[in-house]
């Protein structure tokens, strides 16, 4: 990188039209993406204020700083938003809408306007939802289990519902457009091994948004029809039946813990390569263990019900095909980790961000081992060691990822560089806050304090103030990319074409990419990570 | 501030077997996570970056080393699978000596009766060293019954019954908490188990008055329901006979036959219609919502210890088999 100044390409999909309608009438899935990370990002806020307000009422055993009501609507709150609002479009609707046309080569996504259309359908969805939670509130947990969200809930239950059922329209439509994408619309010469890994965990993301989410729409709509109209679907004193409903929303439910993850590994194949200047090791088998798992995370989901009375035969079949889905995880870390053998690293913030998930998401998975386990799960499920468990998967995994894959392509998206050294602070801060938030959980799970508890035993307040002491550092270390970031769009210094010397073809167009991508259609002559040489410098502009 | 606890207190019999599990578990976290963390930061330090020119050689991979690192954690996978599914199996099947607590939840509390008729809120008082067996229903919400000390734990589901044991080993007061999220007040949903001496438990039954046994409360319920004009002692009725049925295999007007258990009992008064009995017609009314929890407890108490007369020999009710079905009695509901 030279000292001089560089300016911003003369066209690129920034400057083509300034105005509110070149924004929301856009078809192009660059701009789409901002218009995501834009609104996610607000909902993460949300989230976290949440989570804010969890920690708060925590920090002592009696409950004195918020009602039960309160709490109850703050950790229902905190799970819908985050869940449904941020992590399942996260990676997916902002980096994968931005870089899939540009990894294969193409101009856009296959359907532009349904690319549009999602987004408006994410915005209704989220409308709907925080008319929920800020006129009254939902009180059933991110998990509406019935017959209370059916028949006791005493909060707007079919509004959170509708903007749930609503929202995942979104998520199907982003999967299908995937799909076709990557299908169809590959430049000459990228075949389906020559693909970047982050598009096969996509592919493999999008397989369960298509196949998955409908079930959990229609889960919804029965809950609603059940709340409204009395039908006897879940609830047993009309003859329903309630654990039918925790198959439904789990056979969704967990498949969705992997729409947040898988996205998440495929960020993190692109860092490790790139910031070790290595071909990734055993391309073939990280690839297809996103579909491995996939496919079998479709047949795990009754690992969430070992204690509710299913046959012990049924509990063991659901036991031993979650120990099977450990493997291709564990597939990918060492191969991961095999990468960086006789690599040249390079210790930038995207990098930093992708250690920490792999080291993150080693322990999220271990202790999945726990649940997985039949005779664990009995006196772990339901406590906090579940809370903390998933916490390392969905924040030490899906967040390090995706704020790993921002910083990575932050200068594809805006042009500009991120200050290297507020990224690597933030990250520490990210990390450290993290592990004194959530390590404390899995020992307070262990003891015994279920979920959900607005008030506890004292004995377990220590532990509970370790964790909200962490909360704060984390928060804040969240908090700083939303500043440094926020400032580098506009005051940022300008970034070459290539700023980390990536092979991938979206670092072949400038940055930022005119707003048809490339302007020759490239032609791929060589396979992934083919790092041996130095990259071209913006071959194809 | 009360102390820094880092391990549960272990009080029951299997609270020993769930912790050798949960460290043996804790071990290989502790052996990978930290394998990893050395490799990672081993080569990221080892191969860092020195100059910008820096083009390392290609590696493409390796079929041996992928399926070293498929076939070592599938072993230990397998391992600790079949160790946590006989655990499993141990903790969902109660012995057979063991003393029947009932046990109802109820939004925000707890409902429990002894076999003897003691009834207590909240609390339950149990002997040491002998088994318990818990027979877990809702009158609202899903609950779960959770006693972190005995390492049990099981949903407390409207409409069925589930079924857990514990046989505690030392005398003290544990923490009783519900552990599925049921409203407002879940966190308040606790109470206390108390183990005592078996000789301070039959002390502490013998005191205050003598109560009504679930038996007896059943058999009043079984006259003022009528269920007594159909189910006659003398197969002359118009269901079938109820004597010596408990535990029994029932054949079905379907061919299939299942365990005459506590959730069999409690479906055929809520939902008649469900298994009918091979032989018989569909005739009963639904008893739903005209019983409470407790009520359909004591009737299945009541039916269950409703021997064979003495003196008869093997009347076995219409469409009953003799031999146990095996499979059905080690269902956990």
């Amino acid at each position: 990188m030279s000292g001089e100044t560089r300016a911003l390409p003369k066209e690129h999909y920034l400057n083509d039209g300034y105005g509110w309608r070149s924004w929301l009438l856009t078809t192009d899935h660059k701009r789409i993406a901002v218009l995501y990370i834009v609104s996610i990002s607000l909902m993460f806020v949300l989230g976290g204020i949440y989570a804010a307000l969890i920690r708060l009422n925590l920090l002592v055993p009696d409950g004195s700083l918020m009602s039960a009501e309160t709490y109850n609507r703050a950790f229902t709150g905190h799970g819908v938003v985050m869940i449904f609002f941020f992590l399942i479009p996260s990676i997916p609707a902002t980096l994968g809408n931005f870089l899939i046309p540009l990894m294969i080569g193409a101009k856009d996504l296959a359907f532009p306007r349904i690319n549009l259309l999602s987004w408006y359908i994410y915005v209704i969805g989220a409308l709907f939802a925080l008319y929920a939670l800020l006129a009254g509130g939902l009180d059933t947990g991110w998990t509406f289990y019935t017959p209370y969200s059916t028949v006791y809930a005493q909060s707007n239950v079919v509004m959170g519902a509708l903007g749930a059922f609503i929202v995942g329209f979104s998520s199907i439509l982003t999967g299908l457009n995937f799909i076709v994408t990557i299908h169809k619309m590959r430049a000459p010469g990228m075949t389906w091994f020559r693909m970047p890994l982050f598009v096969w965990a996509h592919y493999a993301t999008s397989i369960i948004q298509i196949l998955g989410t409908p079930v959990i729409a229609i889960t919804i709509l029965l809950v609603a029809l059940e709340r409204v109209f009395h039908f006897g679907f879940f609830d047993p004193a009309r003859g329903g039946d309630p654990i039918l409903f925790q198959h439904l929303f789990w056979f969704y439910s967990h498949p969705a813990v992997y729409i947040m993850i898988l996205p998440s590994m495929g960020v993190i194949s692109e860092l490790i390569t790139c910031f070790s200047r290595k071909k990734i090791f055993g391309y073939t088998f990280v690839a297809m263990s996103s579909l491995a798992i996939a496919a079998i995370g479709f047949l795990v989901w009754a690992h969430h019900m070992f204690v509710s009375g299913m046959s012990v035969y049924s509990a063991m079949i659901f036991s031993a095909l979650t120990f099977l889905v450990a493997i291709p995880s564990a597939l990918k870390v060492f191969n991961w980790t095999a990468t960086l053998f006789k690599g040249s690293v390079s210790w930038q913030t995207p990098m930093m961000y992708a250690l920490c998930f792999i080291g993150l998401f080693t322990i999220g998975g271990f202790t999945g081992l726990f649940l997985a386990t039949l005779g664990t799960d009995v006196h772990l499920t339901d406590t906090y060691f579940v809370v903390a468990h998933f916490h390392y998967i969905m924040v030490g995994g899906a967040i390090m990822g995706y704020l790993g894959g921002l910083h990575f392509w932050w200068p594809k998206i805006t042009g500009r560089l991120y200050p290297e050294w507020w990224g690597r602070i933030s990250g520490v801060l990210i990390f450290v806050g993290f592990n004194l938030t959530f390590f404390p959980q899995f020992i307070l799970g262990y003891v015994g304090m279920p979920r959900r508890y607005h008030v506890y035993p004292e004995e377990f307040q220590v532990l509970n103030v370790l964790s909200t002491a962490g909360a704060s550092i984390l928060g804040f270390g969240l908090l700083l990319p939303l500043f440094y970031l926020g400032w580098s769009v506009f005051r940022g210094e300008v970034s070459s074409a290539n700023p980390w010397g990536a092979r991938g073809l979206e670092w072949q167009t400038t940055s930022p990419p005119p707003t048809h991508n490339f302007h020759t259609t490239p032609v791929v002559e060589e396979e992934a990570y083919d790092y041996t040489r130095p990259p071209k410098e913006a071959a194809l502009v | 501030m009360k102390g820094l606890p880092l391990l549960p207190e272990r009080a029951s019999s299997i609270a020993g077997e769930v912790d050798a599990l949960f460290f043996t578990l804790v071990a290989i976290t502790l052996l990978f996570s930290v394998g990893i963390a050395i490799a990672l930061l081993y080569f990221a330090v080892r191969y860092r970056r020195r100059s910008e020119d820096d083009r390392p050689g290609e590696i493409h991979g390796s079929l041996a080393l992928e399926l070293v690192w498929s076939v070592i954690p599938l072993a230990i996978v397998v391992v600790i699978f079949a160790w946590g599914a006989r655990l499993f199996f141990h903790i969902n099947r109660p012995p057979d000596d063991a003393m029947t607590v009932s046990v109802v939840g109820k939004r925000w509390m707890w409902k429990l009766q002894h076999p003897t008729g003691q009834r207590e809120i909240n609390e339950l008082h149990v002997p040491a060293g002998r088994a318990v067996r818990l027979v877990i229903t809702s009158e609202d919400t899903i609950h779960s019954f959770f006693v972190p000390a005995f390492r049990i734990k099981k949903d407390a589901v409207p409409g069925r019954y589930t079924v857990a044991w514990f046989r505690a080993t030392r005398p003290g007061t544990y923490h009783l908490f519900c552990a599925e999220y049921c409203g407002t007040e879940h966190s308040k949903m606790i109470g206390w188990v108390v183990v005592m001496e078996p000789e301070q438990y039959a002390v502490w039954l013998a005191g205050g008055p003598a109560p009504e046994s679930p038996e007896k409360f059943g058999e009043k319920l079984f006259v003022e329901l009528n269920c007594i004009t159909c189910h006659r002692a003398d197969s002359a009725g118009r269901g079938p006979v109820l004597q010596g049925l408990f535990g029994r295999g029932v054949r079905l007007a379907g061919g299939e036959t299942v365990t005459a258990d506590e959730a069999y009992i409690r479906e055929s008064i809520v939902t008649p219609a469900a298994k009918v009995v091979a032989g018989y017609q569909p005739v009963m009314p639904t008893y739903l919502g005209q019983v409470s929890e407790e009520q359909i407890l004591a009737l299945v108490a009541y039916i269950q210890s409703l021997r064979v007369p003495s003196g008869e020999t093997a009347p076995a009710p219409a469409g009953t088999k003799v031999s146990m079905n095996e499979g059905g009695t080690a269902r956990s509901r």
